[in-house]
């Protein structure tokens, strides 16, 4: 099976978020970047199915010279190939962008299978898979928790609230994947040995035949007009020293009487 | 011209309007008047003609409807080209969906068709010289983009518990009917069931109350103790990433950067210190509650009430006090 995953590098979860200077977007001076965490789940998948059912596993990301380490990590997982997509015209696309980038440079492919994390953390948008599958005209499953293979013939549980949709169908497919399908590997020292000597190909708008005023800035649907940090939250009544039965009384009573929320 | 109306997708599961697209209908409104626009509400689902009359309140202009049997399980090809042909054909200007499950997937999908931006998520929708601005949280909470849209339509997903449902006077339109173009032998991907998870407990990304328990509930069997208070409370069971990579609570349950995201009236943490990740997830909950041993915890800073204390001796007390509060009320 040929099956590409999209992955996307963002600041670690830990990231102690800072305003940067424009006023709308994140200061990165001491960001650590990471591959996004649902990513993992998605290359994971790729390679037990690869490891199972043959074929290649290939990994794409779109972004500036850093994403190469994202790339590498995932090649050191054990995916076969990685194209880096990189161009100046990249800079500033939203998911629209992303998504035409991204569905240019998999659609000469030919892949039976395309994973993508559910979202990336950080914009946490959901909406780079669905739309590439639209670009593509691809069918989509977003959000699975499980799958399942019988030849080529998938059935994939979907996360919903309080319930799971099952979805049966053909390759070929786009599928995003959540916490729960699977349980990520780390890289080998072996894996990370090996990655080294992989192919990462770097290609941009004019080699994907994009006009660069349909991407970046130029062909933003959204744009962030400013990024500011959530009103804090002053801390409130804490009730302590106190008999756990008076302490639980006087709670009840504090959220009937004054918050009013029971 | 239409690009002031206002057109808003309303979701169905099991013979019922879900309560998030209530919140959604009652906002578009409020943006559609801001933007001198018509409201037009577009229902899904065998059997919803008859669920409409519970939009009358929230005074939709016209009311579009599909009853088409393809549409009784959420099938996001089926879907997306039925939002974006009713799009295309009433010419809104703007679209909304609750970011619920259906909303997530739906919203994209359809937004892709028709080349236009998506906000997702939102918090709050203003109109500022008669366009639309919109502030999400990002990553995960820790910051919050205004985010300005370029170009026709624009679709927005509403997080669900946020927007309150407001009756603005009331109209009752005839339904419309709309028809689903859509042979389903055509569909290679299909949905074909829905099998509820464990228990049929609430959802903890829908539910009003939420009490959640983290790595001081020791193992699986003293979820117990929130179980009690949250169904005490009519409320949903949460857990912190701690809780779920112990393995003692399904994922389904997490609350936080990898988990649900939630925004309930109450938030009970209970054994939870508070770390980023899961600050993430819950800080725009309207009042948050912390039980905790340690004083110096970090969700102390920003609950609103807070018990120092061994969460054994205090949950049992808790429900036992709400369910007293209950029986006399």
């Amino acid at each position: 099976m040929k099956i590409a995953v999209c992955v996307k590098q963002v600041p670690d979860t830990e990231t102690k978020v800072k305003i940067a200077a424009d006023g709308r977007s994140l200061d990165e001076a001491s960001v650590t970047f990471v591959v996004s965490p649902y990513d993992e789940y998605a290359v994971e998948e790729a390679l037990r199915i690869r490891d199972q059912q043959g074929g290649e596993v290939v990994a794409f990301s779109v972004g500036e010279e850093r994403v190469a380490s994202a790339l590498r990590t995932i090649l050191a997982m054990g995916a076969d190939r990685a194209v880096h997509l990189k161009d100046t015209a990249f800079h500033g696309s939203d998911a629209v962008g992303l998504s035409r980038i991204l569905a240019a440079a998999l659609k000469p492919e030919g892949f039976d299978l395309i994973l993508f994390g559910k979202q990336a953390v950080g914009t946490d948008r959901g909406q780079v898979g669905p739309r590439v599958a639209e670009l593509l005209g691809l069918p989509h499953v977003s959000v699975v928790t499980k799958l399942t293979w019988e030849g080529s013939r998938f059935t994939a549980q979907r996360e919903i609230e309080g319930a799971y949709e099952i979805v049966e169908g053909d390759l070929p497919v786009v599928l995003t994947a959540q916490k729960g399908l699977n349980e990520p590997r780390y890289a080998s020292l072996k894996g990370i040995l090996a990655a080294k000597k992989k192919e990462i190909r770097v290609t941009g708008a004019a080699e994907l035949g994009l006009d660069p005023s349909t991407l970046g800035v130029a062909g933003a649907r959204t744009r962030w007009e400013k990024l500011e940090l959530p009103p804090a939250r002053s801390a409130g009544k804490v009730l302590k020293d106190m008999d756990p039965a008076a302490a639980a009384a006087e709670l009840v009573r504090l959220l009937r009487q004054e918050a009013k929320v029971i | 011209m239409g690009h002031q109306d206002v057109l808003v997708f309303v979701e169905c599961r099991g013979g019922q309007i879900k309560r998030p697209s209530l919140e959604a209908l009652s906002e578009g409104g409020r943006v559609a008047r801001a933007l001198g626009g018509k409201l037009l509400a577009l229902c899904a689902a065998p059997g919803v003609r008859d669920l409409t009359a519970q939009l009358a309140d929230l005074g939709p202009d016209r009311i579009l409807v599909a009853e088409d049997e393809i549409l009784s399980l959420y099938q996001p090809e089926v879907f997306a080209t039925f939002l974006a042909d009713a799009v295309r054909s009433t010419e809104a200007g703007c679209v909304l969906l609750s970011a619920t499950a259906m909303g997530k997937d739906l919203g994209p999908r359809a937004a892709a068709k028709l080349d236009a931006g998506l906000a997702a998520d939102c918090t709050q929708l203003e109109v500022d010289g008669g366009e639309l601005r919109v502030k999400r949280p990002v990553f995960s909470g820790k910051a919050i983009a205004t985010v300005r849209f370029s170009g026709h339509p624009v679709f927005v997903t509403l997080r669900p518990n946020v927007f309150p449902v407001e009756s603005s006077g009331g109209k009752s339109p005839q339904p419309e009917t709309l028809k689903v173009e859509w042979d389903p032998s055509r569909l290679r991907v299909k949905t074909v069931k829905i099998e509820a998870s464990q228990g049929s407990e609430q959802d903890v990304s829908e539910a009003s109350i939420v009490v959640s328990g983290g790595r001081a509930m020791k193992g699986p069997e003293n979820f117990s103790l929130i179980r009690d208070l949250a169904q005490a409370l009519g409320g949903a069971v949460g857990a912190s990433r701690a809780a779920v990579d112990a393995g003692w609570i399904d994922h389904q349950y997490q609350v936080g950067q990898t988990g649900k995201v939630v925004s309930p009236n109450l938030y009970i943490a209970c054994g939870i210190s508070g770390a980023i990740q899961h600050l993430a997830g819950m800080s725009s909950s309207k009042v948050i509650v912390a039980i905790n041993k340690d004083a110096e915890a970090p969700i102390f800073k920003l609950a609103d009430y807070g018990i120092v204390g061994d969460l054994y001796e205090i949950l049992p007390r808790l429900t036992e006090e709400v369910r007293k509060l209950k029986g006399n009320s």
